[in-house]
Formats: C-alpha cells, sequence, structure tokens
C-alpha cells in the first residue's frame, strides 16, 4: 500500500517534470513575449503586435508605396540610418527611392528613435541583437532585414519552394505574403499561412 | 528673362495648366510602351512593365509585387493633381527605367499621354 502509493507519486512527479521540460523547450510563440501587453481586439495569440505597428504617417505613405512599410523594430538604429542616407537611397536595393532631405530626415529621424534598441518588445530587440555584428559583415551593401542572424534563425526550416520559387511569394522580404498580420506588426506562427501551402509550425 | 521663360516652360509641364508648349501624348505614348535594356543585366524595362499598357488598369511593382493604382486620370481622380508628386515619381522612374533623368520634352509627353487616359 504505501510502496505502490510512493510509486504513484513517483510516476507522477515524472510525467510532471515531463511537461514542464517540453513547455520550457517548445519554440511555440505563445509564451516568448510574455511582457508585451500590446493586444489588440480580443484575440490574446492571433492579435497581438510583437513589433510595434507603423505611427508615422509619412513613413507609411512614402516607404509604404513600394513595399510594406516595414517596422521600425525591424533593424537597429545604425542600420536604418544606413538605409536613410541620400546615396543608399539613389540605389535602394535595386530601385531609386530618392527623397526630399525635410522628408527623409522625418523618416529617418522616426525609424532611429523607435528602432528594435530601442524597442519595447522582445522580439523586435531580438533583431537588434541579432543584426548587428552581420551589418558589419554585409560590406558595402545595405542592411537587410532577412540577413539578421534572427531572421534567419526562425525562417532556416522554411524550404526555399515555398517562398523564393513561390511565385505567389516570390521573396522573404515579401512578410505580408505569409505573415497575415505583418502590416500590424503581429508575426507570431500563428498567423502564418504560405500561399499555395498553408499554416506553417515549426 | 530667358532663364524665366524656362522656369515658366517647366512649370508649366508639370502643372499641366498651359497648353502652350509642345507635348505630344502619341511621343508619350510611344515612349511609355518602349522597352530599354539594362547595363546592369537586368531584363529590358519600359514604364508598362510596372504600371501595364493599359492605364486604367492597376499595376504591379516589379519587384514587391505591391499594387500600382490605375495612372489614368479617367478613373483615378487622384491622378495628375499633385506637383510635387509627378515631379518625384518622374525623376525616379526615369533613372528606374531609363538610366537617367528624363528630359523636360519627355516629361511634358508623359505627361499629355496620362492625361489623355
Amino acid at each position: 500500500m504505501n510502496n505502490s502509493k510512493r510509486i504513484l507519486s513517483m510516476i507522477a512527479i515524472g510525467l510532471f517534470s515531463l511537461g514542464v521540460v517540453s513547455v520550457a523547450f517548445s519554440d511555440d510563440d505563445n509564451d516568448d513575449d510574455g511582457r508585451s501587453r500590446n493586444h489588440k481586439n480580443s484575440g490574446w495569440v492571433e492579435s497581438r503586435a510583437d513589433i510595434a505597428p507603423v505611427t508615422n504617417a509619412t513613413y507609411g505613405k512614402e516607404c509604404g508605396s513600394c513595399h510594406m512599410a516595414y517596422q521600425p523594430g525591424l533593424l537597429p538604429a545604425t542600420a536604418w540610418t544606413q538605409v536613410m542616407t541620400p546615396a543608399a537611397l539613389a540605389n535602394h536595393y535595386g530601385d531609386d527611392a530618392s527623397l526630399s532631405d525635410t522628408i527623409r530626415n522625418e523618416i529617418n529621424g522616426y525609424l532611429s528613435a523607435n528602432a528594435a534598441d530601442h524597442a519595447a518588445q522582445t522580439r523586435a530587440q531580438a533583431f537588434a541583437v541579432a543584426a548587428a555584428p552581420n551589418a558589419q559583415n554585409q560590406g558595402n551593401a545595405l542592411p537587410r532585414i532577412t540577413k539578421t542572424r534572427y531572421f534567419m534563425r526562425k525562417h532556416d526550416e522554411i524550404p526555399a519552394r515555398l517562398v523564393t520559387g513561390n511565385p505567389e511569394v516570390g521573396s522573404f522580404s515579401q512578410c505580408n505574403q505569409c505573415h497575415r498580420g505583418a502590416a500590424d506588426g503581429v508575426y507570431n506562427e500563428h498567423q502564418v499561412s504560405i500561399p499555395g501551402h498553408g499554416r506553417w509550425a515549426d | 528673362m530667358r532663364q524665366h521663360l524656362v522656369i515658366t516652360a517647366i512649370t508649366a509641364a508639370l502643372t499641366f495648366s498651359a497648353a502652350s508648349f509642345a507635348a505630344d501624348p502619341a511621343a508619350g505614348k510611344a515612349a511609355w510602351n518602349a522597352e530599354h535594356a539594362q547595363t546592369d543585366g537586368s531584363p529590358a524595362r519600359s514604364c508598362a512593365t510596372c504600371h501595364g499598357q493599359d492605364l486604367t488598369q492597376a499595376g504591379r511593382h516589379a519587384k514587391t509585387g505591391k499594387v500600382i493604382e490605375p495612372m489614368a486620370p479617367s478613373v483615378n481622380l487622384q491622378r495628375l493633381t499633385d506637383p510635387e508628386k509627378i515631379e518625384k515619381w518622374l525623376a525616379r522612374n526615369c533613372k528606374w527605367t531609363f538610366e537617367r533623368e528624363c528630359s523636360t520634352n519627355e516629361k511634358a509627353d508623359f505627361i499629355s499621354y496620362i492625361k489623355t487616359q
């Protein structure tokens, strides 16, 4: 009686610790941004912004007219400043994106003040930590969000055929093609849906 | 005096308030669709690469895939209403497409063509 009780409690403890271990090791997005309370609407997991959404109208209009206006929290301030020089804008990843000095300065100020290294969200901070050494390793090339260590680690298991080989996506730069909440700063895996493939969970 | 006239002509071209200069919609249309080989080995480009040949239809950014609202003022009332915006995009897009800036005449031709759409 006493013995079987002891065995039962040992099994119970064993199962419990297994559970704890698997929670601790899970790569799920549910609990990795506990500090952030940027909830939108009622959904907790579905709609919290893990990267602060764009709030500057000039940035949204000027940069968003050609591509998704990437949230400032996706690169550190030094990287944004590199992207926003007149010379860099004249050859902006193959496009001419020149701006007047007034607009350029406003946008650079906004991006730098809200950059990854100044962000409150843990996910945004990860882009700052990872990007610094990487940005230096890119020589004269402009920094890229897709070349930050954090970005690459989060996307390394996704086969190229689903992104670069997928005509509906085309490139890893098209966040919003798969991250359906990207425009609102929601990047958790629950809102990922790859065109022609569907949900992705790692 | 001469300089003043030139400035007036440029302003007129960019705001299309005057029909007193020789803007040619047909030339604008031909230039719109003309393909230009690229020195960096990229596929040849024209205005239609992103905007399409039918200006009443939406276009698509060649690289990012972002939808570009129709250029034709007949279906998009916002077009050709903001001189600063026109100047900014003519400067950028001439460089991207032709690898140089456009002349005042070329810009006037483009604008006069767009205006007829």
